[in-house]
Formats: C-alpha cells, sequence, structure tokens
C-alpha cells in the first residue's frame, strides 16, 4: 500500500509539472496539450470504442506473434543446447539475428508480405524467437550436471529428465528471455503499426500514426501513455507473479 | 485399460533385501591434457548383505570414481560390477546415490525433492506416494520443514533431505560420495549417529566414501584404504565396535590410528587426509 500511494504520489506531482508548463506556455498548446486536453481525448475514444478497437487489434496481432515465437524458439533452444551442431549454426544465426534491432525486420517484412496481417506477425515473431532460443540455450547449458546425475540414479531417463529436470532448472534464464522477447515483440510492433496502413485493423501504432498525420498532439501523448500502461500491466501481471515465484524458490532476491 | 495401482504404503515401506556387491578387476583409465591416468588398476571387493563399507583415502586415489562406477553413473575400462549377481550397466534406483553436495533440485520444495524419486516408481497412487515421502522426512526429523524452500536450509539439513530422497524408493544399496565433508563439526556427529540409526531401521547394503580416517572407522562394518597412482586398495581393516559409535570414543582413535600409521607406511602422507 505504501509503494502504491508514493507511486500515485509521483504521477500527480508529474501531471502538475505538466499542467504547470502547458499554463506557462513554454511550448506551444499545439506541441504541449494539457493533460485535460489529452484526457479529454482517451474518454472520447474510450466512449467511441476506438481505443478499446485498437487495443484488442494490437494485443491479438501481439499474443499470437508472442506464443508462436515461444512455441517455436523454445524446443529450438533445447534443441540447440542438446546438440553441439545446432549451436554452431542456428545458435550462432540466432545471436547474430538478436543484435538486430528487431525494427529493423520491417522493411523485409513489408516487401515479402505487402500491407498486410502476415507482415504484422512475421515481425513480432522474428523479434521474440531469437531471444527465446537464445535464453532457453544458455539456461539449459547453465544446468548444473549434478541435477542430470541425481535424477538418473532415482530411474529418471531421457524425455523425463528433459521435462522435469533440464527444462525447470533453466527456468530462471527462460523467463528472462521470455520478458526479453516480450520486450523485443511490443516494440517491433508498435514499429510494424506505425509503418504499415492496413485495412484488416486498426492497431495502436496505427492511431499513434495518424495523430502525428493530423498534428493531433492529445492523440498522440494519449496513446503512448496507453502503450506504456499496457508494458507495465503485462510486466506486474504477466512477469512479476513467475519471477517472485523463481526468486522465493530460488533464494535469488528479497525484493 | 488403464493400469491398477498395485501397490501400497505398508508394501512399499517394507524393508527391500540389501544387495550383495561383486566388484571384480575393475580397471579405469581417464584421458587428462596430461596424457593416460590410471584412476583405478584391478580393483576387487566384494560387500556382504547389508554391510556398510567405507572407502578412505586421499582424493585422486580414485574411490569416487569407483563409486560412480557402482552407481553405474561411469562405466569401467575393463572388469565388472555385479549386484546381486546381476551386472551394473547402468543407473538403477536400487542404488541410489547421495552426492557430496546435496544436489536437491531448487524448483521443488523439500516435500517435492523427496517426492521426485516416488513420483518415477509407476505402481503407487499419489496417496501412497505422498504417505512415504512423509514417512521418510520424519526419519530424518524435517517433518517441520517439508514446505520450504531449498535456499532456506542449513547444510545440514540439506544432506537430511538429500538422505531423505535417496531412501525415498527404497533402494538396496546406498552409495554415498563424502555427504558430511562440507558440514560443520557439530553437525556431522549428529549425522553420524542419524545416520547409524537409519541403517539399522531400513537395513541398507552402503558404500561410503570419505577422505577423513575417522569418520570412515566411526560409520564402516569395514574400511578400505586406498592409495594412488594407480588407485587400488592398499589395506583393509575390520572396525569391531559396538554400535552406536560415538566419533570421540577412545577405542575408535585407536582404530584411526591405526589405518593412519598403514597410510603413512605407504608414503602417502597428505595433507588432505584428516584423522
Amino acid at each position: 500500500m505504501r509503494r502504491f500511494l508514493s507511486a500515485a504520489g509521483f504521477f500527480v506531482v508529474l501531471i502538475l509539472v505538466w499542467q504547470w508548463a502547458f499554463q506557462a506556455r513554454i511550448w506551444s498548446p499545439v506541441l504541449l496539450p494539457s493533460p485535460v486536453q489529452v484526457g479529454r481525448y482517451l474518454k472520447g475514444a474510450i466512449e467511441d470504442g476506438t481505443l478499446g478497437y485498437a487495443t484488442v487489434i494490437t494485443m491479438r496481432r501481439l499474443l499470437i506473434g508472442y506464443f508462436f515465437g515461444i512455441i517455436v524458439g523454445l524446443p529450438l533452444g533445447l534443441l540447440t543446447a542438446r546438440w553441439n551442431l545446432l549451436r554452431d549454426t542456428l545458435g550462432t544465426t540466432a545471436l547474430g539475428l538478436q543484435t538486430l534491432p528487431s525494427v529493423c525486420w520491417v522493411p523485409l517484412a513489408l516487401l515479402w508480405f505487402g500491407q498486410t496481417e502476415a507482415a504484422m506477425l512475421f515481425v513480432v515473431v522474428m523479434g521474440t524467437l531469437w531471444s527465446v532460443i537464445i535464453a532457453t540455450e544458455t539456461g539449459v547449458r547453465n544446468v548444473p550436471p549434478i541435477y542430470r546425475r541425481a535424477a538418473l540414479t532415482m530411474g529418471s531417463k531421457r524425455l523425463h529428465i528433459w521435462l522435469k529436470v533440464i527444462l525447470p532448472a533453466s527456468l530462471p534464464f527462460i523467463i528472462s528471455g521470455m520478458k526479453q522477447g516480450w520486450a523485443f515483440a511490443w516494440r517491433s510492433l508498435m514499429a510494424a503499426e506505425i509503418f504499415v496502413t492496413i485495412l484488416t485493423g486498426f492497431g495502436l501504432g496505427q492511431l499513434l500514426h495518424y495523430g502525428r498525420e493530423l498534428s493531433a498532439m492529445d492523440q498522440v501523448i494519449a496513446i503512448m501513455v496507453v502503450i506504456v500502461v499496457i508494458g507495465l500491466l503485462v510486466d506486474k501481471i504477466l512477469f512479476s507473479p513467475i519471477e517472485r515465484f523463481l526468486h522465493r524458490r530460488w533464494g535469488t532476491s528479497q525484493a | 485399460m488403464f493400469r491398477r495401482k498395485t501397490g501400497s504404503v505398508t508394501e512399499e515401506l517394507q524393508l527391500v533385501p540389501p544387495s550383495k556387491l561383486a566388484i571384480e578387476d575393475v580397471s579405469k583409465i581417464f584421458q587428462t591434457a596430461a596424457g593416460k591416468f590410471l584412476a583405478l588398476e584391478r580393483v576387487s571387493l566384494q560387500v556382504n548383505e547389508a554391510e556398510f563399507v567405507c572407502l578412505v583415502g586421499p582424493s585422486g586415489c580414485g574411490k569416487t570414481t569407483l563409486l560412480n562406477i557402482i552407481a553405474g553413473l561411469e562405466k569401467p575400462d575393463s572388469g565388472t560390477v555385479l549386484a546381486d549377481g546381476k551386472p551394473v550397466t547402468s543407473p538403477g534406483r536400487d542404488r541410489l546415490v547421495m552426492f557430496q553436495e546435496p544436489a536437491l533440485f531448487p524448483w521443488l520444495d523439500v516435500f517435492g525433492n523427496v517426492l521426485f524419486g516416488l513420483k518415477l516408481k509407476p505402481n503407487l497412487t499419489n496417496k501412497d506416494r505422498r504417505d512415504v515421502a512423509k514417512y521418510y522426512l520424519e526419519l530424518v526429523g524435517l517433518t517441520r520443514f517439508e514446505h520450504a524452500n531449498i535456499h532456506q536450509l542449513s547444510g545440514g539439513m540439506k544432506q537430511r533431505v538429500a538422505l531423505a530422497r535417496s531412501l525415498a524408493p527404497n533402494p538396496r544399496v546406498l552409495l554415498m560420495d563424502e555427504p558430511f565433508t562440507a558440514l560443520d563439526a557439530l553437525t556431522r556427529e549428529q549425522l553420524y549417529g542419524d545416520l547409524q540409526r537409519i541403517w539399522k531401521e531400513r537395513k541398507k547394503t552402503i558404500v561410503f566414501v570419505t577422505h577423513n580416517v575417522r569418520e570412515a572407522a566411526c560409520l564402516g562394518d569395514r574400511v578400505l584404504l586406498f592409495s594412488p597412482n594407480p588407485g587400488h586398495i592398499q589395506d583393509e581393516f575390520g572396525i569391531d565396535l559396538a554400535r552406536p559409535r560415538d566419533i570421540n570414543s577412545v577405542d575408535l582413535a585407536g582404530y584411526a590410528t591405526k589405518i593412519m600409521r598403514s597410510l603413512k607406511s605407504f608414503g602417502a602422507e597428505r595433507a588432505d587426509i584428516a584423522v
């Protein structure tokens, strides 16, 4: 509760400073709308359904691509850790492509898939996949061999060892890889939505883009706020509980 | 048709006959950067049913290698290991190992760790498994900590959990690889008492590796002295003392001195041997 109050207090102060900057006319009101104007846009966009619709479209693209990336990346990571041939080929490729900022996939996706949903999906998958592969591989390679030996003596065999020992033992790495993959996917999807204008769905990135086209600064700021809030919520709802569990079990942090 | 669960808790907790081990002419060579290293040279030994045998010697004498070979975790380059007349070719839950580090799984709590081996026994119901795990946690005195996380336990408690985990699948042989080395003296003494009690209660054949001569004399019916380069059995001592033994007793110190003298007479005095 105390933490919530200090966070809430901080944001109130931030909005007050913003309001003051607006009233002091430091920048033109076109460039810096007041918090009230942004709030009014948000209220309107929520009431006429624009925002809800855009959020659903964006999250659908994100989740489908993200889960696809994990479902493909996780086994590939395990295989990469298992066979040295795959480590030297796929592993190296993954390492290289992971350093590529995921927004760099957008031009390629546009040329390959055109202005389609497939282009969006491709960009999100590319954002997720490599991080998950690398994190899974690193996780598996960091499992102390003694776990495997202990399991072997208890009668655990191939698949059972992978599912019940290696996979859970590398969970801390896998989760941080999934978190990084999520961050990359989220960023690349926003970039893709800003660049790709398609008729199959109008996402948050596209709202942001049209805010700019119309010089509607209240819309631009409002959508940015929404994007930040979604990012925070996903972190708090999806990842925090898992991380708390890991910290408690492994005893890695008191946070 | 689903398989009928035929086991039961009472059946599962019944004493299984302890194994007789026959190690015949076992040799093991390791390839190192410096060349070939003969870790074990034609080692033979018999371990009787329910016998407690300690392998003692300086590091590099091959005692842990021999333990791993009995466990089936490593293969000998020549020679055979027979457990109850059957050759050992792979790890199996009739020969469970307790390692120097507890090797407990941090993603499971204490209870989950003890349950791990039991879940691999097909003809038990889940309730049976839980009851069996509870029984062994009580045997090592950790009932109160069944839901604790591994990192919250002290070194001694971790080894108790590891002991419960090794006992739970009801093996015929317990292979212990310097399990108490990392513990403080006080905790160790407590565990000597516990281990002797549990060994008596559960009737296991135990092969116990240590570099602590006094520990070997305290626990073993027989102590085998290993010597390195190449690893072989140098000497053998029967410890004829009543149990439970106290590590600080004078008689025991007498045996330890005898073993130590033998160790020194072969010019193998080493800093890592403790009395």
